[in-house]
């Protein structure tokens, strides 16, 4: 057998696993690694922060539905990545961090840059490992990526202590890996199955409630004919936008706290809620007895602790999303003592009972001549880009215009920090998007508080020469918290109003990017349009208007139906 | 409603921090907790008892059962099973409680462990309520120290 270094293997273990970038930032522990790495054929990618490397690994994770990796020194190196962690566990993103640590016989001694990131990010992984004897560093590794992107997919931790990476190790040749502890549930129980279609069948107002999940398996093509097939009306949430074409007759666009009126009244009314690959969060569900009062609810998702969590469920379908919604399909395609047409037709009042419901409130926004809506600049986005950019987003206000306002119609196309609403997010995950796909248009919604976060990353979009685009809405204020601020606190506006912000032009030129502006509303398209026709990375800075709120709003421990609109 | 649950697990360090993490992070309490080797020495076996309705409990079995080094986790009580703990107590026993004191561990079935001229180190084992009884006996007459085990508890094989 092969002997060879830790680190080698290391990098044998990622070329083994499909991995082409990585993103990392380095230190003390890792200098091995970072070695290694420049003798292989994996591009290294040099980011400003770690917090930027965990992120950006986790873009690039979205788009491609490819395990993401990162990595990162020791101590403050793995500290500073364990939000974009938090990040992505939150939002089940499949991702393999590597921590260096300190040499194993210090591990303890409060040595310098020495952290116990595993005890950290226990909370806050899917798993996570702290490899201590050379022997377990493959198997360990292997392991990872297994668990990252099966089952519900999620970031996974090694913690590698600089003298086992120095070790030589024996290279053994990969083997199926099935663990006696973690066998997830892929297929569903017929017996559900069936039962569910044939409540399927007999509902009225039936709708489905789309979540992450079927992104994450890729379900989209199977959810979709079920949909039509049935001709059932479809809301998705924040992390489900792209499961469902959002420009199809049948979609009524986000539901929740900011979703559109249609698809909160739909769900107060159903009398049958399908829930796919969503987990009944309390931005979508509002006041929990409130929510969906009248609907028996089918919930289809791989992890059975998502099920029953917040609202009673009266059929459990665990599995993968697409492998119940293609039993689904065949169930329908084979039952013969129904008519498909009839069942179908069946549902043209409900539909026609939602589309009264778009009609009298529709996503909208009221236009102020020259002063720049935030949400015509989305609309103009989506317009300009023909609805087939990768739109990544900060959080605030900008995530949720830009979910409302930009049409997305494919899976993929669509990354935002929905579980954790972690600021700092869009900038590092659209280089990560960039750079897994350099041909597609990439653009940043961001906000003028949120941009800064993680700014710093600029840097790295031009190193590697990522023409990401960046849409400032800039407002000078943290707009959303100010939204909060006059709608409930009496226009008290701690905390939120930005008296000092960078002149976002200058700043793109200090880093070698392009800076433009638009301050009126007949400047936006053209401003767009020279951002995209630019070969660099463009900050574009929108001044907005300043007091703009997102509508409709669902207040906190409000049901879905008492909506605030525009 | 009180429920003994039981865990087989992976004997790794850390797995009992992934496992008391899981209960202080989403705000499930443990009354109390024992764990130890198996026959196998790479799995240990963990004992908790802890009160929830019954969606508390569900969601403590399946964020148990969704554990990467869990092996395998039982609602006890979901069949018939025996439960037993174990207490130290240091009592007081001086002469004119000395005899007392003796006959209560007596009726209980304990042992006395260590005796000093002023006190008598008592074991007991039985179900959480009979530990709790001689406890609720002896204190009136003095209890110095006691150490309590926490429940461990098995399913009865079946009759048939």
């Amino acid at each position: 057998m092969e002997k060879i270094s830790g680190s080698q293997a290391i990098i044998r273990c990622l070329q083994e696993e499909g991995v082409k970038i990585i993103f990392g930032f380095p230190g003390g522990a890792v200098i091995d690694l970072f070695d290694a790495l420049m003798d292989s054929d994996i591009t290294n990618v040099l980011v400003r922060h770690e917090q930027g490397a965990v992120h950006a690994a986790d873009g690039l994770a979205r788009v491609t539905g490819e395990v993401g990796v990162a990595l990162l020194t020791s101590g403050p190196g793995a500290t500073n990545g364990v939000t974009a962690i938090a990040t992505a566990y939150m939002d089940s993103i499949p991702m393999v961090i590597l921590t260096g640590q300190v040499p194993t016989p210090l591990i303890g001694n409060d040595a310098f840059q020495e952290v116990d990131i595993v005890g950290i990010t226990r909370p806050c992984t899917k798993h996570n490992y702290l490899v201590k004897d050379v022997k377990d560093l493959v198997p360990t590794l292997r392991e990872a990526f297994h668990i990252a992107r099966t089952g519900r997919p999620g970031p996974v931790l090694v913690d590698l202590p600089k003298d086992i990476v120095a070790k030589m190790v024996d290279f053994t040749e990969k083997k199926p890996i099935r663990m006696q502890t973690y066998q997830p549930t892929y297929e569903p129980h017929p017996g559900q199955i069936e039962k569910a279609c044939k409540k399927i069948i007999k509902a009225k107002n039936p709708v489905l409630y789309v979540g992450g999940g079927v992104i994450l398996s890729n379900a989209n093509e199977e959810l979709t004919e079920l949909a039509r097939k049935l001709n059932i009306p479809v809301t998705m949430t924040l992390m489900g936008l792209g499961g469902f074409p959002g420009s199809d007759p049948l979609s009524m666009g986000m539901l929740g706290m900011h979703g559109s009126y249609a698809a909160n009244m739909a769900v107060a009314n159903s009398d049958l809620l399908i829930a796919v690959g969503a987990r009944f969060d309390d931005r979508v569900t509002g006041r929990l007895d409130a929510f969906a009062p009248h609907a028996t609810i089918i919930h289809i998702d791989i992890d059975p602790t998502s099920i029953s969590k917040n609202v009673k469920v009266d059929i459990p379908i665990v599995a993968d999303c697409k492998h119940a919604l293609t039993a689904m399909n065949t169930w329908f395609n084979n039952a013969s003592d129904f008519n498909r047409d009839q069942v179908a037709a069946s549902h043209e009042p409900w539909r026609a009972t939602i589309d009264e419901w778009t009609k009298k409130h529709p996503m909208s926004y009221h236009s102020e001549g020259e002063i720049i809506k935030p949400q015509y600049v989305v609309e103009m986005l989506d317009k300009l880009t023909n609805g087939d950019a990768i739109i990544t987003t900060e959080v605030g206000q900008n995530q949720m215009w830009a979910a409302q306002f930009y049409k997305f119609n494919k899976p993929r196309q669509w990354a935002t920090s929905g579980g954790l609403g972690t600021m700092g997010y869009g900038l590092p995950a659209a280089i990560g998007a960039k750079m897994a796909f350099p041909d597609k248009t990439v653009i940043d919604v961001a906000g003028d508080g949120s941009i800064q976060m993680n700014i710093q990353e600029l840097a790295t979009a031009r190193q590697y020469k990522t023409p990401v685009k960046i849409a400032i809405l800039n407002n000078n204020y943290l707009g959303m918290v100010r939204q909060w601020q006059e709608l409930f606190y009496n226009k008290r506006y701690a905390g939120t109003v930005m008296e000092v912000t960078p002149d976002f032009v200058l700043l793109a030129k200090a880093y070698g990017a392009v800076g433009l502006r638009a301050t009126k509303t007949s400047e936006v398209e053209a401003v767009i349009k020279e951002a995209l026709a630019t070969d660099n990375t463009v900050i574009m800075d929108f001044v907005i208007a300043r007091e703009e709120c997102v509508f409709p709003m669902v207040p906190a421990g409000k049901a879905t139906t008492e909506m605030l609109l525009v | 409603m009180k429920h003994t649950i039981s865990v087989l697990l992976q004997n790794k360090p850390g797995v009992l921090s992934r496992v008391t993490g899981l209960f202080s992070g989403r705000g499930f309490n443990i009354e109390s907790l024992s764990v130890a080797e198996t026959l196998e020495p790479s799995i240990s076996c963990l004992t908790l008892v802890t009160r929830g309705d019954e969606a508390i409990i569900e969601q403590i079995t399946k964020q148990l059962h969704k554990l990467i080094d869990v092996i395998k986790v039982t609602d006890v009580g979901d069949s018939e099973y025996v439960e037993r703990e174990m207490v130290l107590i240091r009592v007081k026993a001086e002469a004119q409680t000395r005899a007392e004191v003796l006959r209560v561990i007596d009726i209980f079935r304990g042992k006395v462990v260590d005796v000093s001229p002023k006190s008598y180190a008592v074991e007991v084992t039985g179900s959480a309520s009979k530990v709790q009884a001689i406890i609720d006996i002896l204190k009136p007459i003095g209890i110095q120290e006691i150490v309590r085990t926490g429940t461990i508890a098995m399913a009865r094989a079946s009759k048939k």
